[in-house]
C-alpha cells in the first residue's frame, strides 16, 4: 500500500466506482425508478414542448370531460378536463415542476442544516451535542405537518415559503444520522493520527470527517425527497401550497374533491402521478442505499 | 429507577419549554403586525389596535411570553377568536373524536402489519413475502389524502357501502382509520420483517429449534417478544406522524376532531386556537413518549438505567 503510486490509487477508486455502478444497475427496481425519474424530470423541464395544451387555458366546453376512451368519450383531452375545462394531462406535466423543485430544494436545505448540526454535535460532543439534540427533541415533539401548516399559514403560501418551511422542519433525521456516524469516526485511529500531526478542528472536520459522512447523508437525502414531495402535495391540497392557477398535484387532487361523484378522473390521475413519482424516488433511494451503505437499511 | 424517571421528566419539561417558545413565536414570524394577521387584510387601523389590546400584543415581548406561559400552566390556553370561547374547551370537545380515530388507525395498522411482517420474514422470498413488501412499498409512497379520496370513490360513490363523511358508528370509522393507518402499516410491516429476519438468525432461536420446539412457538414466544422494544419505540415516534396525518384524514372525511379544527382555524385566521392546539398535541406526544420510556423497563428487564 505504501508504495502505491497516485495512478494506482486512481485505478482503485475507478474500479470501486464501476463495481458500485454495476451493483446499482443489477437492481431492477433501482433502474426502473431512475428511468421513470428521468422521464418525469425531463417532462418537467420541457413541459412547454411536451404538454399538449396550455395548463391554465380555461374552456367551459370541456368542463369535467371524461378521459378519452372512458364513457364513450372521444374528446380533446387524453386524461379529460378538470372543473374549468383545463387539460388534466398538461396540468400533470406542469405540476411535476413544483413537486420536484420543492422536493429537491427542501431536501438540500434541510440536508445542509442537518449535516452541519450533526457534524457539530458529533464532533464537539458535550454542551453543543446536548443543545442540538434537545433542539431535535423539540422539533420532533411538534408533528411536522402541523408545524408546517401553521408556519405556512402565518408566512403566507408561496413557493419560497413552502421550501423554507419544509427545509427548516426536516433537519432532524440528518442530524441524528450524521451525529451517530461522526461519534464512531471520532474514535478511529486515522482521526487520532490526523490530530496528533497537528490537524486543527476545522481541518479535521472538513478534510477527514466530512468525506466519510457524505454517503449516509446522500442515502438519507434520497429517501427524504419522496417524503418532502408528499408533504408539499398535502399542503397544496389544503390550499397552503403554491397558489392557483399554477398547477400542483396536491391542488389538482383538491380540485377534484368536489366532483368525486361525477368526475373520478380529476382526482385520480394527479394522485397516480404523485404516487408513481414518489415510488420511483423511493426505488432509486433504496437502490442507492443498498449499493452505498446497506447498514442504513430500516 | 427513581433517578432515571426524574431525569426523563426533567428532559421532557425542557422539551415542552422549547415547544412553548416555538408556539409562542409562531405569530411573531408573520411579516408585519401579528394583530393584522388575525384580521382580514383591509381591516381598519382601529380594529387592529383593538385586536392588539385584546391579545396583549401592546406589551413587551418577554412580558407577553411570560403571560402566555403562566396562563398555559394554569390551563388557560387563550381565547379562540372564531368561537369566542376558551380554546382549551373547544379542543377538549374535539379531542374524543381524534383519540378514537388515531387509536383505531393504530390498531388497524398493527393488526395487519405485524402478522404480515412475520409472514414475510418466516416465508422469506415466497409469494407472501413479495406481496407483503409490495403492499408496504406502495403504502409508503401513497399520500394519505389521495388514498382517502380513492376509498371514498370506491366505497361511497361506486359501491355505496360506507359513508363518506362524519362520525358515528363503526361504518363511519372504517375508511378514516384505514386511511390514517396505511403509512404506519407500511412502516411496521417493513420493520417487523427486517427485525424478525435478524432475530431468526440468532443463536437462541437455533437453540429453541434444536430442542424440538414447534415452529410457531419459536416464532411467537421467542422471536416476537424480542421485536417488542423496537416496535414500541417506533410507535412512540410515529405517534407524531399519526397525529399529523389526522389533520389531513379528518379534513377529507369531515371527521369532527382536533385535526380538522386546526385546518379550519388556520383558514379563519384563528391563530390563538392554532397555538393552543399545537401546544396540546405536543404535550400529548411528549407525555406518551415519557410513558413509553418508563414502560421499556417492564417490557425488557435487561434494560438498566444509566
Amino acid at each position: 500500500m505504501s508504495a502505491a503510486s497516485p495512478e494506482a490509487v486512481d485505478v482503485k477508486v475507478a474500479a470501486r466506482r464501476d463495481r458500485l455502478c454495476v451493483r446499482f444497475l443489477r437492481s431492477r427496481r433501482a433502474v426502473l425508478g431512475s428511468v421513470f425519474l428521468l422521464v418525469i424530470g425531463l417532462g418537467a423541464v420541457c413541459a412547454g414542448v411536451i404538454a399538449p395544451a396550455d395548463p391554465e387555458a380555461v374552456d367551459v366546453n370541456y368542463r369535467l370531460q371524461p378521459p378519452r376512451g372512458a364513457a364513450l368519450s372521444f374528446g380533446k383531452f387524453l386524461l379529460g378536463g378538470d372543473q374549468l375545462g383545463r387539460d388534466i394531462l398538461s396540468r400533470i406535466v406542469y405540476g411535476a415542476r413544483i413537486s420536484l423543485t420543492v422536493g429537491v430544494t427542501a431536501v438540500l436545505l434541510s440536508g445542509s442544516l442537518g449535516l452541519l448540526f450533526g457534524l457539530l454535535a458529533g464532533y464537539y460532543g458535550g454542551r453543543a451535542d446536548e443543545v442540538i439534540m434537545r433542539l431535535a427533541d423539540i422539533q420532533l415533539a411538534i408533528p411536522t405537518i402541523l408545524l408546517a401548516i401553521a408556519l405556512v399559514g402565518v408566512l403566507g403560501p408561496s413557493l419560497r415559503n413552502l421550501i423554507l418551511v419544509l427545509g427548516m422542519t426536516g433537519w432532524v433525521i440528518y442530524a441524528r444520522t450524521i451525529r451517530g456516524v461522526v461519534l464512531s469516526l471520532r474514535e478511529q485511529q486515522f482521526i487520532e493520527a490526523a490530530r496528533a500531526l497537528g490537524s486543527g478542528d476545522g481541518r479535521t472536520l472538513f478534510r477527514y470527517i466530512l468525506p466519510n459522512v457524505w454517503t449516509p447523508a446522500i442515502v438519507v437525502a434520497s429517501q427524504q425527497v419522496g417524503f418532502m414531495i408528499i408533504l408539499e402535495s398535502a399542503l397544496s391540497f389544503l390550499g397552503l401550497g403554491v397558489q392557483p392557477p399554477t398547477p400542483t398535484w396536491g391542488g389538482m387532487i383538491a380540485d377534484g374533491r368536489g366532483y368525486l361523484a361525477t368526475a373520478w378522473h380529476v382526482t385520480t390521475f394527479p394522485g397516480l402521478a404523485l404516487m408513481a413519482t414518489v415510488l420511483a424516488i423511493n426505488f432509486f433511494g433504496d437502490g442507492l442505499r443498498d449499493v452505498l451503505d446497506p447498514r442504513l437499511r430500516v | 429507577m427513581i433517578r432515571y424517571i426524574i431525569r426523563r421528566l426533567a428532559l421532557s419539561l425542557l422539551v415542552l419549554f422549547g415547544v412553548s417558545v416555538v408556539v409562542f413565536g409562531l405569530i411573531h414570524l408573520a411579516p408585519g403586525d401579528p394583530a393584522r394577521l388575525m384580521l382580514y387584510d383591509t381591516a381598519p387601523e382601529e380594529e387592529v389596535q383593538a385586536m392588539r389590546k385584546t391579545l396583549g400584543l401592546d406589551q413587551p415581548l418577554y412580558l407577553q411570553y411570560w403571560l402566555f406561559l403562566s396562563n398555559a400552566l394554569r390551563g388557560d390556553l387563550g381565547q379562540s377568536l372564531y368561537y369566542k370561547q376558551s380554546a382549551l374547551r373547544i379542543i377538549l370537545e374535539h379531542l374524543p373524536a381524534t383519540a378514537e380515530l388515531t387509536f383505531a388507525a393504530l390498531i388497524v395498522s398493527l393488526v395487519v402489519a405485524v402478522p404480515m411482517g412475520i409472514l414475510s420474514a418466516v416465508r422469506r422470498d415466497t409469494v407472501w413475502d413479495y406481496a407483503g413488501m409490495l403492499l408496504a412499498t406502495i403504502g409508503q409512497a401513497t399520500p394519505v389524502f389521495w388514498l382517502g379520496l380513492m376509498f371514498i370513490l370506491l366505497f361511497s360513490v361506486q359501491w355505496t357501502v360506507l359513508p363518506s363523511s362524519g362520525r358515528g358508528g363503526i361504518e363511519n370509522l372504517i375508511m378514516p382509520a384505514v386511511t390514517l393507518g396505511a403509512p404506519l402499516m407500511a412502516l411496521v410491516t417493513r420493520l417487523v420483517r427486517s427485525g424478525m429476519l435478524d432475530i431468526l438468525g440468532e443463536d437462541y432461536i437455533r437453540t429453541a429449534r434444536a430442542k424440538g420446539l414447534p415452529r410457531p412457538a419459536v416464532v411467537y414466544r421467542h422471536a416476537l417478544r424480542n421485536m417488542l422494544i423496537p416496535l414500541v419505540t417506533v410507535i412512540g415516534l410515529q405517534l407524531g406522524a399519526l397525529l399529523g396525518g389526522a389533520v389531513i384524514t379528518e379534513t377529507i372525511f369531515a371527521w369532527p376532531g382536533v385535526g380538522r379544527l386546526v385546518v379550519t382555524a388556520i383558514t379563519a385566521r384563528d391563530y390563538p386556537l392554532v397555538q393552543a392546539t399545537t401546544l396540546l398535541v405536543s404535550v400529548y406526544f411528549v407525555a406518551i413518549n415519557l410513558l413509553l420510556d418508563v414502560l421499556y423497563v417492564y417490557i425488557d428487564p435487561r434494560i438498566r438505567f444509566a
